[in-house]
């Protein structure tokens, strides 16, 4: 700098001056200081709550795996009184209550978040996005009274239908006459199907949400060329919406999926508990890791409780494994909609 | 765009010039007749709204909605900002009732519905009805209305593509048909939403009637004693001492976490977002379960309210971390940049200019994760055991909850018990949705939102 700034002076003698850079790195005034060190204590003892959390899930398993081995995820039966214990039939029980779930909720969700977006009148749409945000927030032991109060009265009708034409096939198969004169109603309640009607609507908004930002973000170049070009409103829908919005429907899907596997409440007061793999989800009684943990924890011994704590633990693995899928998926289809 | 008007010469000063400059809000103090920002429009001469050249009016600014009253030709193109999209933009072309056509030059009438699409929707509707209503009566019977009203959508579809299908090509079939599905699943949706809130208060309202449901506890009520005896307010006090506790330590920690990941950074925050990102996959029951274990079992801490309180903020730090670091992502860097930039120091950027930003999206977010942990009943069923009688301490003492209380209002199977459990069911929908009002309250307030 005192060269360029002073070449007359410093040529006559230039091994006189000897030049110190001055330092570019400035010192940090002493309130960033202290805001450094407190953000980063924040984070750390966050990090240490929640790792915590994982690590202890992760210790508290090791024992229960030790002692039941792979037997743990093949047994279906839960007799800790016979020290027989499996997690196999409470597996199939949740992944039949979110199958159940994803079959209602996506469809609906897509369409929910479809209408937003592409038919709803600008004037209401604000409105109707803030009710997808309030679906959100309904406790879930409110769509658990709603399921078993309101729903399950008529879904056992809906289900007795199901049975009696489609029976045949097996996912919809009850164990029981449909033809009998008065049909035994009490066959069709307390089911996974019930259940999982309740579960979808909680989890519904949360894959509407995701789906109607990706398709709001959909080009506008591209829409008004496909109606400029002549295409009707579907076909717009069709050829620009869905195929930008498709890493947004897959990844809001799995992102409820998560949710519903974990749903407990709902689950609890609708279904009756029963520890027999099958796939029937029309039929009365099921499990899931949920409402496992929910009906046994208060008579289990510390052995059964870690037992507990390992079909937790397999619960929280299987919902993380798909939450980071989903985040994956959906932060590449936003890549996407910032390189158009 | 930038149009310059020249001025005319003065000896012409008396012809008339029509020439108005119509500019968008926000530039009127702006140079006459060089607009920035906005959009001008020239007119020529002849067209409706040329006014005689005024020297000192020579520029005529009016809002976006005044535009169409000058331009029946131009219609207000909604901008990506303002949530309109192309489809919206037909409809307006397309709509006869579009405030744009004011004017003597009227545009041609499109209406989008035209009278065969009225005609067959009309007729679709009434003929499924009527084979649905014939075919679950007569042929195929069968009991409840939930099939029934499934079954007619089902046949309305068939027959409203059947009968489009006569007079229309197929894609006009096919578009008609995804509009009818997606309008009905839109439907559905919205449906449930109401029927689980309307549902809810009309089950709640035997017991809301009764003035002692709000201001009593239920200790000595026996499970036969009738709706004038025994509240809840002791549910009510135990949710909000449990919920206030829990934010008191989850929202600073939530959100400072988030500052950190997104305004100190480094490669641990990496580390602790990932973390973050992790947890919020833990189901809540399985939070429950880690208090109960730790707390109650391991340590010997009888079931209080604290523990509650405990369970709720490990299931509430995350998420309010996630949705702290979402808004704080999406901030314009350049902001933060301009400040550093100025020569702020980080804290003082955080302060004024971050934060401030940022404050009613946080606000949001932070609203929606305290009515996600208020309602949530898993943690608190294995953790704070529940009371019958009013207890103010967290330390001490069972302690119940909204949620706790509908929950075991309702396993109790006692039909007076349900109801109040409908009460307080209602009374925890009140309170999400107060709390839902205030979000869309703070969301309206723009300032400092961008």
């Amino acid at each position: 700098m005192t060269m360029l700034l002073e070449p007359a002076e410093a040529a006559p003698a230039p091994e006189t001056v000897i030049e110190v850079p001055r330092s570019i790195d400035p010192a940090l005034p002493i309130s960033d200081k202290v805001f450094f060190v407190v953000a980063k204590g924040i984070g750390i003892s966050v990090l240490v709550i929640m790792g915590a959390i994982g690590v202890f899930l992760g210790l508290q398993s090791i024992p229960t795996f030790r002692r039941y081995g792979f037997s743990f995820f093949t047994e279906s039966s839960w007799q800790p009184e016979n020290d027989v214990l499996g997690i196999a039939a409470v597996l199939v029980g949740t992944f039949t209550v979110a199958l159940v779930a994803m079959l209602i909720a996506f469809p609906l969700a897509l369409s929910a978040a479809l209408y937003i977006s592409e038919y709803a009148a600008p004037k209401v749409k604000s409105f109707l996005i803030s009710m997808v945000d309030l679906m959100a927030a309904i406790p879930s032991i409110v769509w658990g009274l709603w399921g078993f109060f309101l729903l399950q009265p008529k879904a056992i009708h809906v289900a007795h239908w199901l049975h009696t034409h489609l029976g045949w096939i097996p996912f919809f198969h009850v164990d029981t006459d449909p033809n009998a004169a008065p049909w035994a109603q009490s066959r069709y309640a307390a089911s996974a199907f019930i259940a999982g009607i309740a579960v979808s609507m909680m989890v519904l908004p949360m894959a509407a949400a995701v789906m109607r930002q990706v398709f709001s973000q959909a080009p506008i170049g591209e829409r008004e060329a496909a109606l400029a070009l002549g295409s009707t409103r579907w076909g717009m829908i069709r050829t620009v919406v869905l195929p930008f919005g498709r890493g947004g429907i897959i990844g809001g899907t799995m992102l409820s999926l998560g949710r519903a596997l974990g749903e407990t409440i709902a689950v609890v007061l609708i279904i009756s508990p029963a520890f027999d793999i099958k796939f029937r989800p029309l039929e009365i009684g099921t499990s899931t890791v949920s409402a496992l943990i929910a009906g046994r924890f208060g008579e289990a011994t510390s052995a059964q409780l870690s037992a507990l704590l390992t079909a937790g633990f397999v619960l929280f693995v299987i919902t993380l494994i798909i939450n980071t899928l989903a985040a994956t998926i959906v932060a590449r289809s936003r890549s996407g909609a910032n390189a158009d | 765009m930038t149009t310059t008007i020249e001025a005319p010469d003065g000896d012409s000063g008396d012809a008339p010039v029509s020439a108005a400059a119509v500019t968008a809000p926000g530039s009127p103090e702006d140079y006459p007749g060089t607009v920035t920002g906005g959009y001008a429009v020239v007119l020529s001469p002849g067209l409706p709204g040329s006014a005689p050249y005024d020297s000192a009016q020579n520029v005529t600014t009016m809002s976006p909605e005044g535009l169409g009253d000058v331009l029946p030709h131009v219609p207000h193109v909604p901008t990506a900002a303002e949530g309109g999209y192309a489809s919206d933009f037909v409809r307006s072309v397309r709509n006869p009732n579009a405030p744009e056509h004011v004017g003597p030059d009227l545009p041609r009438a499109l209406s989008s519905r035209t009278q065969d699409e009225t005609l067959s929707f009309c007729g679709s509707l009434a003929g499924s009805f009527a084979v649905v209503w014939l075919i679950s009566t007569q042929i195929m019977p069968f009991t409840g209305r939930v099939g029934f009203v499934l079954l007619w959508f089902v046949a309305f579809v068939a027959m409203y593509a059947g009968v489009t299908a006569m007079a229309n090509p197929r894609t006009v079939v096919v578009d008609r048909v995804a509009g009818a599905v997606v309008r009905a699943g839109a439907i559905m949706v919205f449906g449930a939403l109401l029927s689980a809130i309307v549902f809810t208060f009309l089950r709640g309202a035997e017991a809301l009637v009764h003035i002692n449901f709000f201001t009593e506890d239920m200790a000595g009520v026996r499970p036969t004693s009738s709706l004038d005896h025994g509240g809840i307010l002791h549910a009510v006090v135990g949710s909000l001492i449990e919920i206030g506790i829990a934010v008191l330590f989850a929202l600073p920690l939530g959100v400072g976490t988030a500052v950190y990941m997104n305004e100190v950074g480094g490669p641990f925050s990496r580390v602790v977002r990932t973390v973050v990102e992790a947890m919020t996959a833990l189901p809540s029951i399985v939070a429950g379960l880690f208090i109960y274990t730790v707390l109650i079992v391991t340590l010997g801490i009888s079931r209080t309210g604290i523990a509650a309180t405990a369970a709720i903020f490990v299931m509430m730090l995350p998420i309010i971390a996630r949705a702290s670091d979402v808004v704080l992502r999406v901030m314009p860097a350049g902001l933060r940049e301009a400040s550093l930039a100025l020569g702020a120091s980080k804290w003082q950027t955080v302060r004024m200019v971050v934060l401030p930003t940022v404050r009613s999206g946080l606000a949001t977010a932070l609203i929606l994760g305290i009515a996600r942990g208020v309602g949530e009943t898993s943690p608190v069923l294995l953790t704070s055991g529940a009371s019958t009688f009013m207890n103010t301490d967290p330390f001490n003492e069972p302690m119940n909850s909204l949620p706790l209380f509908v929950f075991s209002a309702v396993r109790s199977g006692e039909p007076l018990f349900i109801a109040r459990g409908f009460g307080a069911a209602s009374v925890l929908l009140m309170l999400v949705l107060l709390l839902f009002v205030i979000t869309r309250f703070l969301a309206r307030q723009k300032v400092g939102s961008r």
